[in-house]
């Protein structure tokens, strides 16, 4: 039983005004997947720090396990960390350095041997045990980041960006790999990373910061669809989230909104909202595109073209915003022709213009 | 065409400077060795031979018999090592503290080293030798040594720092959080990749302290260090005693930079990352 609570912490570095992190709480099940994700200098690595006891935060709480760790040194913590520059340690030997953690929890030799030999399996370096890291590839030493952190079977494994320094088909790899291996010892771990995608793949749930804040939590498919602010919607997915100012036209019980001098169905959410301006956000595959005109389709012009080659991605001008729309590969068209867009308005998110919050259904 | 052609003069000038720079360096080493080497007649002649054709130990067997000589080595040696532990067990962390801790004053700190440098070592032997007489310590290799200490102490903390903030923070942290305590994680983690720096210190301590004649000279009068005491017989010694003297300096202190040799190419030729 290993559940992180984070409670109230409030870190701020000497000689900054502003706070890294600022009042954040957050708790992670035991064996639970959180993945920590925000754009640099959002306090994610801070927080993921505190949590390993490598920063002392000005206040609140860090208990791991019921126990209260805040004043306790890392090594006293019972966990385990993959850094983003891998921190292998060049003196030693592979070998060595996946054992440094048994050897120093005084393992008997002949258990250390085995569980080293079973990590090093696990991450297939069982070949490379005896070298050193100058001699291994980024991607093995990445390897022997993470078998040394998972060896001492803690109890909470932390990760600090360890796909970050990989190359893009290792990392999309390496993604899956960690995935498979972290599930299968259902260890309690926090991941942070600045990449949306990882987070959405990684996570069994993720936690949104800004600037210091926890701006959303939640399992990756329900923070990607339904942002809880304009922030999280831009941030995540790619292309981002398109937003457009409407004004919501209230006409016999039904409302519509209406971009520039068109109009489409208003989702439910909007049925008790007071006001008459919202930002709308849609996801680019959640917009239809045809070549026609029809009920319901606003009008737009293509200005760029880009095959994606699972899709192809248009981007469209409507209403003098610009807007990212997907087609389907077999779609034809080139820039400058119109086209017509149709949205599901239960796939479209609002939000309140003055400070970018999710408006949602009350009651 | 041409620009292979400025590519091979760059090798010649360059092949040239290194000549020239190894002639500059060991041309006076040879000499010395060739004339500590020579018997005392093959000195007189004139015109004088460049090459070995009379080599003899005698001219260095009187040198090494004379009064005074084996003690001022011995001196030398002790004086050498002690400075050597004092100013790495002193600046070492200093230097670990520069590299690793942002704190009050660091950059006026780093300044103030060097600026110790500044004082030419006959203003500061004077006052110590007051000091030491003072205390006791006067005409001890004690003193000599805490006067090198003194001088090589900026440097080693300076070189020791540099090589400190080459090593990542993160290898430490990792160390930490895989169970070792502070102390624990430098010994076994940040102490390794150090040690070309350090020997290098080490180096330039022993190197400093072996040369170092004007202090030592004045802070003794029995427990001359080498230099010191040839120094205050030169005037009245034949050449070939001269010669010899010579020599006697510079080997030693090649002996122990051949020796140190490998961890500074550690440090300057390949990185052990």
């Amino acid at each position: 039983m290993a559940e992180i609570v984070l409670r109230n912490l409030v870190k701020t570095y000497p000689g900054t005004r502003t706070p890294a992190t600022d009042d954040i709480s957050l708790e992670v099940r035991d064996g639970e997947f959180l993945v920590l994700v925000g754009p640099s200098g959002c306090g994610k690595t801070t927080l993921l720090r505190m949590i390993a006891g490598l920063e002392a935060p000005d206040s609140g709480s860090v208990q791991i396990g019921g126990r209260d760790v805040t004043d306790l040194p890392a090594r006293l913590r019972g966990l385990s960390m993959v850094f983003q520059s891998y921190a292998i340690w060049p003196h030693m030997r592979v070998r060595q350095n996946i054992a440094f953690g048994l050897a120093m929890r005084k393992t008997p030799k002949a258990e250390i041997d085995r569980r080293v030999g079973e990590a090093a399996e696990l991450l297939h370096l069982s070949e490379y045990l005896d070298r050193y890291p100058a001699q291994l590839s980024g991607g093995q030493r990445q390897r022997v980041a993470v078998a040394r952190a998972i060896v001492t079977d803690a109890d909470v494994l932390l990760m600090d960006e360890p796909l970050s320094n990989l190359d893009a088909l290792l990392r999309m790899e390496f993604r899956t790999e960690l995935k498979r291996i972290v599930g299968k010892l259902g260890t309690t771990t926090v991941y942070v990373t600045h990449d949306q995608a990882e987070a959405l793949s990684l996570g069994d749930r993720v936690a949104v910061l800004r600037d210091g804040r926890v701006a959303q939590v939640g399992p990756p498919l329900e923070v990607y669809d339904s942002p809880a602010d304009e922030f999280v919607g831009g941030f995540l997915g790619a292309p981002p989230m398109n937003f457009l100012p409407a004004r919501v036209d209230r006409a016999d019980g039904r409302s519509r909104l209406r971009i520039g001098d068109q109009s489409t169905a208003a989702p439910v959410a909007l049925g008790d909202y007071p006001g008459d301006e919202v930002t709308v956000g849609v996801r680019a595959e959640n917009v239809e595109v045809f070549d026609a005109d029809g009920p319901d389709r606003l009008a737009a012009r293509v200005e760029v073209v880009e095959p994606t080659g699972a899709a192809i991605l248009l981007t469209v001008e409507l209403a003098g915003r610009q807007l990212k729309v997907q087609a389907p590969p077999t779609f034809r068209i080139g820039p400058g022709s119109p086209v017509w867009l149709a949205v599901d308005p239960d796939r479209l998110r609002c939000y309140h213009p003055a400070d970018s919050t999710a408006i949602t259904v009350s009651g | 065409m041409s620009r292979l052609r400025a590519a091979r003069r760059r090798t010649i000038l360059i092949h040239v400077a290194c000549v020239a720079v190894t002639l500059f360096m060991g041309l006076p080493i040879y000499l010395i060795a060739l004339a500590a080497l020579s018997s005392r007649e093959s000195l007189n002649r004139f015109p004088l031979s460049l090459l070995p054709t009379d080599v003899s130990t005698e001219t260095m067997r009187v040198f090494l018999d004379s009064t005074g000589v084996i003690g001022g080595f011995q001196n030398s040696v002790e004086v050498g090592l002690i400075s050597l532990a004092l100013s790495l067990a002193l600046g070492v962390p200093a230097g670990y503290a520069v590299a690793r801790y942002a704190f009050r004053g660091r950059e006026p700190y780093q300044l103030f080293l060097l600026l110790t440098r500044a004082l030419p070592i006959v203003v500061l032997s004077v006052p110590l030798a007051r000091v030491f007489l003072a205390t006791g310590l006067y005409d001890t290799t004690y003193a000599v040594a805490l006067l090198h200490t003194a001088l090589a102490l900026p440097t080693t903390v300076l070189i020791t720092s540099a090589i400190f903030v080459a090593v990542p923070v993160e290898h430490e942290e990792a160390a930490m959080v895989f169970g070792a305590s502070a102390p624990r994680a430098f010994a076994r983690v940040v102490l390794p990749q150090a040690l070309p720096g350090i020997a290098a210190a080490a180096i330039f301590t022993f190197v400093t302290s072996w040369n170092e004649v004007l202090g030592a000279a004045v802070l003794t009068l029995n427990r001359r260090t080498l230099p010191a005491q040839v120094l205050s017989t030169l005037a009245d010694s034949p050449l070939a005693f001269r010669f010899a003297g010579g020599f006697a300096l510079v080997v030693p202190a090649l002996v122990f930079i051949a020796f140190m040799r490998r961890y500074l190419l550690n440090m300057w030729g390949t990185t052990i990352r």
